[in-house]
Parts: structure tokens; C-alpha cells; sequence
């Protein structure tokens, strides 16, 4: 187990600059899960931490030690590879011993080591089989178990759900934050997809294009973006972003904290509604036990989240209201969120809701 | 209602004719798939199977270029004179000798190449292409140009190797030299194709194995005999079958250098059956040698396809 701290660091390829000066505190024994779209460093910044990578500036520690200049093997961490990476000419067991035959383990420990973590990840029946016999979620566990058996300080995760299909992407999950729970090692997760972050981490980075946006617990990244960015990354469906009376200022909303209703019909709409906005629903999406409302606005669509019990119809023309605690202000040229001196008037009136 | 006896009659008709329809439908069925792959077949009867057989035939027979009419049946004489003769098993072990030495030294010497050149830089692309050359130029050529390069007084070679004070080497000249000499040749033509399959083949190795390997502790050593040699050992199998293939059939290099000599410590089999069949006139003892080196083809290649199934990984 051990803490991992990026100072500084930064990564140019070709004299493009990839990861801008990222400072990063991964605590020990935690769940980080970087997180954020293609190409915003996630990948090349959990490559530098596995060696994979030339640091460019700045520095990485794993625990006590440096290891900028550290090969690979030697940084005692352990990474799941998003093609699983297993070798296709070994079979099972070799694919899982590989690594322990390496450091010299003798035969007889390495048998019994394989086996053991075999167990644990339901592989014993599969261990003569080549990884070409295998299906997507077993590889899968080959691809933890040839982690695993090194008891690395560190588990690095490149994507490793991302070619399952969508009931074993569920499985897996709940597998992977159990294995945490029970290994207590430090894990550090990649991933582009925000709900396998929030399901997953306990600790969610944010990035877009090469810097860390916000760096916090699911819950707080998703109750207290520090910005336009993680208010629309963060939460599904996206956070409805619209222009605010004043031009420099973006007003948002979650599309489940507004309330929705036809103009003639009894509203549901809370009483202690602040903003509030008339338009047409475009389309509607039942998703089950909600239904999600594209609603056109004037120049501007939102999208609202419903229980099914009034269910509206398209194209019917609805108010879309939103209580004032809901509503996110945020500065329309840097994206950052104003969080103090607007009282409830000002933000009612920044907003250009109708009363 | 009872049927009358017209409608039963009809109705037995109509029976017997939907009855022909479904035996003619299934007789289709049946030969539908013969008649698709009857012109490939017929191609491979003719120019394949045929000639193989027809060689075999010749192989019992006494007869010549110069009256094919006088082909005279001798059994397995043929094959008798040439067991029991020494000029054949001198021409057997040579073709043994080259092949192997020329086979295993042009993989090694190219997986080496395509390991070293297997890279980004502009340099190397150069480099590959440099070494694809000699593939590229026809063999008469590049006979012509290492007959010279190989002259004992006025070629290159011995040039530079004056030069550094070593002394003059026989090259083509002497029986102890000659045989080595071809294999020099035919390793420097070879080696450049080679390389590019083998560079085909490392580039097809996915990356992140390799990073799996390095954070798995592998060294280079390792990583060489346990990822990339069993990784490419689809690449190494065909190399190594169609370089056995081709070595042992090698003519063009014999008869424009060394015409078998020096008193035969060049010759091999395909030139020997080429000797006896147009230079001697010995039809019979040219099949007979065709069809043992059809058969030692045949042994190696089945050897190679049992060995593969062992050790080949298909990814």
C-alpha cells in the first residue's frame, strides 16, 4: 500500500502539451478514479505513474520513493490493461506466474500462489485454457489475477471495463470496489465513462485537456462542481447550462431538481420554485420508471427528469420550474462557478426567470 | 364423396410427375456443388495432378528427349541406379547442406535485421528498403555480379581482403569453398524478404504485451524468448517452409556460377535432374530423382506441419 503524489507533472509528445503541470494526491488504501473525456491526459498521466511513459517535468512519488527514473517493473505496481493484454501464447497459469517467475519465485510458491488467487477469482477450472479459449469477462479476471498475485503497492486501471458488455460491466463493477474493499491497496482507475467513476471511486479527478478541473468525493463533485466543465461532465442526463440575464453569467440546473407540468394543468411545481421557464416539449424518453423531457425554450433546449406519474405529452407546452438552492451560476468566460454575494433576487433575476 | 376413376387418375399423375420434379431437384442438389468446383479441379487435374503422375509414370520407364517412342518399362531400376550411386548421394547431401545452411542462415541473420530495423525513424525505412534490394533483382544478375565479386584474381572480395593483408580465398574455385560460396549468395538474396515478413510480423505484436511484459519484470531476454519468438512463430513457420521449399529446389544460381563444379561439390538436385535429363538424355533417372526430391519435399513439409501443431501459436 502506498500514497501516490504527482507534482507538477507534465507531458509534451512532439511539442504538443498533453498533461499541463497536474498536481495530484492519490491517499493510500483509496479508490482515485481519473476521469474525463478522450485525449484529456487520463490515460498518459496513469501510463507516467506505471513507467510506461517518459515524465516530461515535474515529478511522481510512490510512497517514499521517487520514481521517475525507475523502470517499470521495479515501481511495484500491477496495471490492467483496457485489451487486457494477457499473452496469447501462454496459457492461464503462465499468463498469471509470469510475472512472479520473473522476480524469482520458486516453482513450488508460484503454484501455490496462482492457485490461490485462481480461487479467489474464479479461474481454477480455466487455468490449462489459453486466453484465446476465453470469453471477455474471464480474460478480464486473468487480466486482475496476473495483477493480483504480485501484491503490487498499487493497482493501476487503464479502461478495463470498457469491452465488456453492459450486464457484465455491472458485474465487474461491483467485483472491483469488493476486491478493494478486501485488498486495501491503492487503486487508480481511468476511465472516461462518469458513471463507472461515481459507482466506483471514492476519490473522482476530473480532467479536460490536461488539467485537473476538480478533485473530490463523488457526492461533492456532484453537489459542488467547482465549474461549468465538471457541472455538465458529472451527472446523467448532463446539467441543463443556460445563458443568464446578464451576459457574463451561465445559469445551471440538474435536469432531476426541476419540476415540470403543462401551463393548464394543476402544477406540480414546488412552491418555493425560484426560476422558472415556459416551453414546448420536443420529444420524451421513457426510460422506465422516469421519463427524461426534451423541452424547447425560446433559443435554448433543456432536458428535464420526471417521475411517470404525470406523464406530459409531446409538443405540449409545459413550465419548467427550478427551486433557487438548485440553480449553479457560473462565469460564462472561464466556466468557474460563483459560489458567494449573489443573494436569491440577484440570482433569480441573473437567471432571466419569469415569475 | 367417393373420387371417380378420372380424378384418381389425375391425381396419381399429377403424384408421379411432382415425384420426378423432386427426384430431378434432389439429383441437382447433389451435383450443383461438383459442377461449381469442376473448372478449378479440372485446372488443378491438368497442370497439377496430372504432370505429378505422369512423373511418377516416367519415373519406371527407360526413355529419352530423343525418342519418347522408345520408352522401355524397368520397374524400379531407376531408383535402384540411383541409390547405389555415389554421384546422386553426393548431390543429396549437398542439396541437404545448402538448404539447411543457407535456411537457418538467412532467418537468424534476418530476424536479427528486423529486430534491429523494426523502428520509426527515417533511417531505418531506408535501411529496409536497402536490404529489400537484392530481392528485387533477378537472379541471372545477381549471379553475374557475385561471380565477379567472387573471381579468385580480379574479384572484390579478395580485393578487400588483400587489402587487410588476409590471404586470397578460393571462393568459387576450389570444392571446400564452392558450396559455401552459393550459400553466401543465396542468404544475401534471401535475407532482405525475410526481414520485411519478419518486421510485418513484430509490428503486428500489439504494444501493450510489451508493457505488460516490462511491468511483469521481463528483461530483454526474456521478453525476446517468451513474448516475441513464440509470437512470431506464425512468421518463422512460413518462412522456414518456403525457404526449405525454394533451397532445395535452387537451379538458376548452379547453372549460371558453378554448372555443379567444381567436380560436383555444387550440384544439387534439381540440377542433376536437369543434367541427366537434357544434357545426358537419361529421362528415366531424371524422374526418378524428381519424384525422390517430390518426396523429400513432402517428408519436410509434413514434418514441419507436425511440428507446428506443437508450437505455433495462432493468435
Amino acid at each position: 500500500m502506498a500514497q501516490v503524489v504527482l507534482k507538477s507533472l507534465v507531458k509534451d509528445y512532439n511539442k504538443q502539451n498533453v498533461v499541463k503541470g497536474i498536481d495530484i494526491v492519490i491517499p493510500d488504501g483509496s479508490f482515485s478514479v481519473l476521469v474525463g473525456p478522450s485525449g484529456c491526459g487520463k490515460s498518459t498521466t496513469l501510463r507516467m505513474i506505471a513507467g510506461l511513459e517518459k515524465v516530461t517535468k515535474g515529478e511522481i512519488w510512490i510512497g517514499n520513493q521517487l520514481v521517475n527514473d525507475l523502470a517499470p517493473g521495479k515501481r511495484d505496481l500491477a496495471m490492467v490493461f483496457q485489451n487486457y493484454a494477457l499473452y496469447p501464447t501462454m496459457n492461464v497459469f503462465d499468463n498469471i506466474a509470469f510475472g512472479l517467475r520473473n522476480r524469482g519465485v520458486s516453482k513450488k510458491e508460484c503454484k501455490v500462489l496462482v492457485e490461490e488467487i485462481s480461487e479467489i477469482v474464479g479461474l481454477t477450472e480455466y487455468l490449462t485454457r489459453m486466453p484465446s479459449q476465453l470469453s471477455g469477462g474471464q480474460r478480464q479476471r486473468v487480466a486482475l489475477a496476473r495483477a493480483m498475485v504480485k501484491k503490487p503497492k498499487v493497482f493501476l486501471m487503464d479502461e478495463p471495463l470498457s469491452n465488456l458488455d453492459a450486464k457484465l460491466r455491472n458485474q465487474m463493477r461491483v467485483e472491483l470496489t469488493g476486491l478493494h474493499k478486501r485488498l486495501g491497496t491503492t487503486f487508480i482507475y481511468v476511465t472516461h465513462d462518469q458513471v463507472e467513476a461515481m459507482t466506483m471511486g471514492d476519490q473522482i479527478i476530473v480532467m479536460d485537456q490536461g488539467t485537473v478541473q476538480q478533485a473530490a468525493s463523488p457526492i461533492q463533485l456532484y453537489k459542488e462542481p467547482d465549474n461549468q466543465f465538471v457541472a455538465q461532465f458529472i451527472g446523467s442526463p448532463a446539467m441543463n447550462i443556460l445563458s443568464g440575464f446578464q451576459q457574463r453569467l451561465l445559469v445551471g440546473f440538474r435536469p432531476e431538481s426541476a419540476k415540470i407540468a403543462g401551463v393548464n394543468q394543476e402544477a406540480p411545481l414546488s412552491d418555493r420554485a425560484q426560476f422558472m421557464k415556459r416551453g414546448n416539449i420536443l420529444s420524451r424518453e421513457i426510460l422506465g420508471s422516469d421519463v427524461l423531457y426534451y423541452v424547447e425554450s425560446g433559443q435554448e433546449k433543456l432536458v428535464v427528469k420526471d417521475d411517470l406519474r404525470y406523464l406530459l405529452q409531446e409538443g405540449q407546452e409545459v413550465i419548467v420550474s427550478v427551486n433557487e438552492e438548485d440553480l449553479y451560476l457560473f462565469d460564462q468566460e472561464s466556466g468557474i462557478r460563483l459560489r458567494q454575494g449573489i443573494n436569491l433576487k440577484e440570482k433569480q433575476k441573473l437567471a432571466g426567470g419569469m415569475t | 364423396m367417393q373420387p371417380t376413376m378420372g380424378t384418381q387418375q389425375s391425381s396419381l399423375v399429377k403424384e408421379k410427375v411432382t415425384m420426378k420434379k423432386r427426384s430431378l431437384s434432389r439429383w441437382t442438389e447433389t451435383v450443383r456443388p461438383y459442377a461449381y468446383i469442376m473448372p478449378a479441379l479440372l485446372f488443378f487435374c491438368l497442370f497439377f495432378f496430372f504432370p505429378i503422375g505422369y512423373m511418377i509414370y516416367l519415373s519406371f520407364h527407360d526413355w529419352s528427349l530423343l525418342d519418347l517412342s522408345a520408352m522401355e518399362w524397368v520397374g524400379l531400376a531407376n531408383f535402384q541406379e540411383i541409390m547405389l550411386d555415389s554421384d546422386f548421394h553426393l548431390v543429396v547431401i549437398n542439396t541437404i547442406i545448402y538448404t539447411f545452411g543457407t535456411v537457418a542462415i538467412s532467418l537468424v541473420l534476418s530476424f536479427f535485421l528486423a529486430l534491429w530495423l523494426n523502428r520509426q525513424a527515417k533511417i531505418y525505412g531506408i535501411m529496409q528498403a536497402a536490404v529489400f534490394s537484392p530481392h528485387i533483382i533477378s537472379l541471372v544478375s545477381v549471379s553475374m555480379l557475385w561471380m565477379w565479386l567472387m573471381d579468385p584474381q580480379y574479384g572484390l572480395l579478395n580485393a578487400i581482403l588483400e587489402f587487410f593483408g588476409f590471404p586470397a580465398y578460393t571462393w568459387l574455385a576450389d570444392t571446400s569453398s564452392a558450396l559455401l560460396s552459393l550459400i553466401l549468395v543465396s542468404v544475401w538474396k534471401g535475407v532482405g524478404y525475410n526481414t520485411i515478413v519478419f518486421i510485418a510480423g513484430l509490428q503486428s505484436i500489439p504494444k501493450d504485451i510489451y508493457e505488460a511484459a516490462s511491468l511483469d519484470r521481463a528483461g530483454k531476454l526474456r521478453t525476446l524468448a517468451k513474448i516475441t519468438l513464440p509470437m512470431l512463430s506464425p512468421t518463422l513457420f512460413f518462412l522456414t517452409i518456403i525457404n526449405l521449399i525454394s533451397s532445395f529446389q535452387v537451379f538458376d544460381t548452379i547453372y549460371i556460377m558453378t554448372q555443379g563444379g567444381p567436380v560436383n561439390s555444387t550440384n544439387m538436385l534439381v540440377f542433376y535432374i536437369y543434367e541427366q535429363g537434357m544434357d545426358f538424355y537419361n529421362g528415366g533417372i531424371a524422374s526418378a530423382a524428381s519424384v525422390v526430391l517430390l518426396g523429400l519435399i513432402g517428408v519436410m513439409t509434413f514434418l514441419h506441419f507436425w511440428f507446428a501443431e506443437r508450437r505455433v501459436h495462432y493468435r
